[in-house]
């Protein structure tokens, strides 16, 4: 669950030994640089969890912590501080990369909503997850079947050295299709951020599920359009 | 500055430099023979007629030594760096080194010089510890800092073993720069714009391509890609594999079992590709060990024909740095050519093509010296660190990873959990649990790749959690942290987290050194530096007494030295004789004080002939030209005092 900001423990600074709470950066009172705080990615930022940012915004706030933060401002400072320096850079760097990209960033709200979701979901770099394969949504069962069939084709004619430009116009159909079912999921997504942002707890919880099924169809169908962009281009 | 001063240092695969920050501007430092570049060559003098250890000597000096006693030299050792066996093993393929023959698996490879053997990290200390050398030389005060480039494809170990080396040759190494990057900081310190850059980076022997994006003075690098394997030293190759197969086939002479010929020979390789640069073919003419003579015209249309392979394997990591930034080459507002290689014709060609510049009206930055570029950045970089200049307080360098990490799952496949291109510092928290009753051990085999199998990837160290408490399968829970610091090194800690006891964790890094060896090799390289920095300070003696003798001998041309009495001529002729009986010898004191008697006794010698510049200055002759009479010493408090001894 979301840790509630206003209810954290005071803790004392280590150099003014001036209470604060643990979701600053930064000692409120002496200034002096703290260890990594607790807090979600959001509070890095200083932010409520939301799934519409304001990503200039985002990349400034980014761009002006860097400058407090970063190792290279510690550099010949004691070593408690460059360690600090160091595990705070690395927090600030994994919270931007999370939120800057949208996928990241619902799957990374979801989560620490307490959903489950499958690894690597949205991140275009990502490994293979095969497995997930099996799980075909209900609507696409039938043209994944077809699909899959003509992949194995495919694969088996450039195999043999053979070309056939039937299929090829075919899988290039089949490819196209599957653009267009993953940029509707992507405007569901985004339909559901504003959902979420606004509503209540109830319509949050709703829209929270309806997330976590977009997020897997998504996950599916990169996948697939990924496998016949590469036996295509193979 | 209560601290000292920090140095920027480009430790190349052909040349190092080392560079500081003067005011405003970065400056590369010279050598004692006057030249920016140390060639990146350490070289294994003879052993003394007493016996003991022999001195190494570094540089254009060791590069000499190529030709007489090549198994006594090593060069491009950064291809060697952080690397396993058969790693090197596939890469001395190329060079004349030997290996040590009692190197077992797993260890860091030795390389044999001479009668001794060294890793690669040590043969670097020794290049280093010559550029600090010069920097202490030419600042008068010791160095111990310093930030070293590396490539930015650099992978862990290779950056590890960049780092031991600066341990070795006693500098603390605040930070590890990718060479683009410093490329970028180099160019971007005049020229305070917002844009998205791309550098182009082909050296000795690495290529490195970075996409960075500029504003405000912070430089954040977007994605960074290359090829550790790929770089000038390819391009020597392959005229050299050429000149010696047509030898055999000519002229019947192999020389390929003479190492000493097979340098003299890449010297003339190399040689023909730097005139091919500027000229429309080169000339190959040598002498063969049988009397013939090989001589071979190399056109420029013949030479890229046959350098396109090479040049061309920069083309795909270009395309997948922009594909990783998400943009198009339209997007890249300017390239900027670092690297020796990027002098060739052809490989401005080719960038042109990649990045559609002449298309756009668009030439790459070749302003500054593709030689001392990154030395440049790093000495910015080094200004950075050190915090105390006006210049730089704007300015922050935000690198990426440039290889994703991974750990082998079950099955041998690998989960990545941190993503190439992502900045550093990063850092990734995963869990693990036992899957046996009782089992208090659990090994996690940590890999550095892009492939999909860890076999195919870089495994990077093995580490072995220990000390869990026995609980039942699935059932204890370690959480361990991976953190890349912001020389892109990984570190590791874990914790149990159901007992809160923290893992011990052991690691065995795949590849790379001990503390304990990295320790050894300091002290090793101190020993013997003492009686190198002896050696080294009664050679600058003898320099400085040459000086002032020869400064004697041109004294009677003055009129000045008309105006001295018998009486000081004869002293000065006396201290004269003193300290030309004594400069030979070992007694570096007694040339020491020679020296000085010498310049005590020519001292009214000078201030004559200082007020006689003087008074012609206020004839109206201008004080440069009053100070061209006085000779070169003019800039010295005493026209003929020989440089101060500390
Ligand atoms: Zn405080």
């Amino acid at each position: 669950m979301l840790k509630v900001i206003d209810s954290a423990v005071p803790v004392a600074c280590w150099s003014c030994s001036i209470g604060h709470n643990d979701f600053t950066l930064f000692c409120p009172h002496c200034s002096k640089i703290q260890p990594p705080p607790g807090g979600d990615y959001f509070s890095v930022f200083g932010l409520e969890p939301r799934l519409n940012l304001d990503l200039a915004a985002l990349e400034h706030e980014f761009h002006r912590l860097s400058r407090k933060l970063h190792p290279d401002r510690f550099a010949r400072a004691q070593e408690n501080e460059r360690e600090w320096s160091l595990a705070d850079t690395a927090l600030l760097n994994d919270a931007y990369r999370t939120l800057k990209e949208p996928l990241r960033r619902t799957e990374y709200l979801l989560k620490l909503l307490g959903a489950e979701i499958g690894s690597d979901a949205g991140t275009e770099q990502g490994g293979h997850d095969k497995k997930d394969l099996s799980r075909v949504p209900a609507d696409l069962l039938e043209e994944v079947f077809e699909l899959n069939m003509q992949l194995e084709e495919m694969r088996m004619a450039r195999k043999l050295g053979e070309t056939d430009p039937e299929l090829q116009v075919s899988l290039e159909r089949a490819k196209r299709k599957f653009d267009v079912l993953l940029s509707e999921v992507d405007q569901d997504l985004r339909s559901q951020w504003q959902v979420w942002d606004e509503g209540d707890a109830a319509v949050r919880k709703t829209a929270q599920k309806l997330m976590v099924a977009l997020l897997d169809r998504r996950r599916y169908l990169s996948n697939l359009v990924r496998d016949v962009t590469e036996t295509l281009g193979a | 500055m209560a601290e000292g001063r920090v140095v920027g240092i480009d430790l190349g695969t052909t040349n190092s430099l080392v560079a500081y920050m003067q005011g405003d501007a970065p400056v590369v430092i010279p050598g004692v023979d006057g030249s920016n570049l140390v060639p990146s060559v350490v070289a294994l003098d003879p052993i003394p007629a007493g016996g003991g250890r022999p001195t190494v000597t570094v540089g254009n000096s060791a590069r000499k030594a190529l030709i007489q006693t090549p198994e006594r030299v090593i060069y491009s050792v950064k291809r060697l760096m952080g690397r396993g066996l058969e790693e090197i093993q596939s890469e001395l393929k190329m060079f004349p080194f030997r290996l040590a023959d009692d190197v077992e698996e797993g260890e860091v490879p030795r390389i044999t010089l001479g009668e001794l053997k060294f890793t690669p990290p040590e043969i670097s200390a020794y290049v280093l510890r010559q550029l600090k050398r010069n920097a202490e030389r030419f600042f008068g005060a010791p160095v111990t800092q310093a930030v070293i480039t590396v490539p930015a494809y650099f992978n862990d170990a290779q950056r590890q073993a960049t780092k031991d080396a600066g341990r070795m040759a006693g500098l603390e190494v605040l930070r590890l720069v990718n060479e683009p990057t410093a490329a970028a900081l180099a160019y971007g310190l005049d020229r305070a714009k917002a844009g998205t850059i791309a550098v182009y980076d082909f050296g000795g022997g690495t290529f490195d391509i970075s996409i960075l994006k500029l504003r405000d003075g912070i430089f954040e690098v977007q994605s960074t890609n290359g090829d550790t394997h790929l770089g000038g030293d390819d391009i020597d190759n392959l005229l050299l594999t050429i000149a010696l197969d047509e030898i055999y086939a000519e002229h019947g002479v192999d020389l390929r079992g003479h190492p000493g010929a097979v340098q003299a020979l890449r010297k003339a390789a190399i040689d023909a590709k730097i005139s091919l640069s500027t000229e429309a073919a080169a000339h190959f003419d040598i002498e063969l060990p049988n009397g013939d003579r090989y001589q071979r015209e190399i056109p420029r249309a013949v030479f890229e024909l046959l350098i396109e392979p090479v040049l061309e394997r920069t083309a795909g990591p270009c395309k997948q740095a922009l594909a990783d930034a998400g943009i198009t080459p339209e997007q890249i507002d300017d390239v900027v050519m670092v690297g020796g290689s990027t002098r060739i014709p052809a490989v401005r060609q080719l960038v042109d093509g990649l990045f559609h510049l002449s298309a756009r009206g668009k030439k790459p930055h070749i302003e500054l010296n593709p030689d001392e570029v990154v030395a440049l950045g790093a000495a910015v970089q080094a200004d950075i660190l050190a915090g105390a200049s006006t210049a730089t307080e704007e300015m922050l360098l935000l690198d990426v990873t440039p290889l994703s990490l991974g750990i082998e799952a079950l099955g041998g496949t690998v989960a990545r959990i941190i993503q190439r291109n992502s900045t550093i510092p990063a850092s990734a928290t995963e869990h693990f649990t036992t899957g046996v009753d009782g089992q208090t051990n659990v090994a996690i085999h940590v890999v550095q790749g892009e492939r999909e199998l860890a076999a195919d990837c870089r495994s990077l160290a093995r580490f072995d959690l220990k000390g869990i408490p026995p609980m039942s399968a699935g059932l204890p829970r370690i959480e361990v942290k991976f953190l890349i610091d912001a020389d892109g090194i990984l570190h590791v800690s874990a914790r149990e987290q159901r007992s809160g006891k923290a893992a011990e964790i052991e690691v065995k890094p795949t590849y790379g050194l001990t503390d304990e060896q990295v320790e050894s090799m300091i002290l090793d390289s101190f020993d013997h530096a003492e009686d190198d920095f002896a050696k080294r300070l009664l050679i600058e003696t003898r320099n400085e007494a040459e000086t002032i003798l020869t400064a004697v001998e041109r004294a009677p041309q003055n009129p000045a030295w008309q105006l001295l009495t018998d009486e000081e001529r004869r002293i000065v002729a006396e201290a004269r004789d003193q300290l030309n009986a004594v400069k030979t010898g070992e007694d570096l004191t007694a040339i020491r004080n020679a020296t000085l008697a010498l310049d005590q006794a020519t001292r009214r010698f000078a201030e004559l002939m200082m007020d006689a510049a003087v008074s012609g200055a206020i004839r109206g002759k201008t004080m440069s030209a009053a100070g061209e009479e006085l000779g070169e010493a003019v800039t010295a408090p005493h026209a003929m005092a020989p440089a101060e001894f500390k």
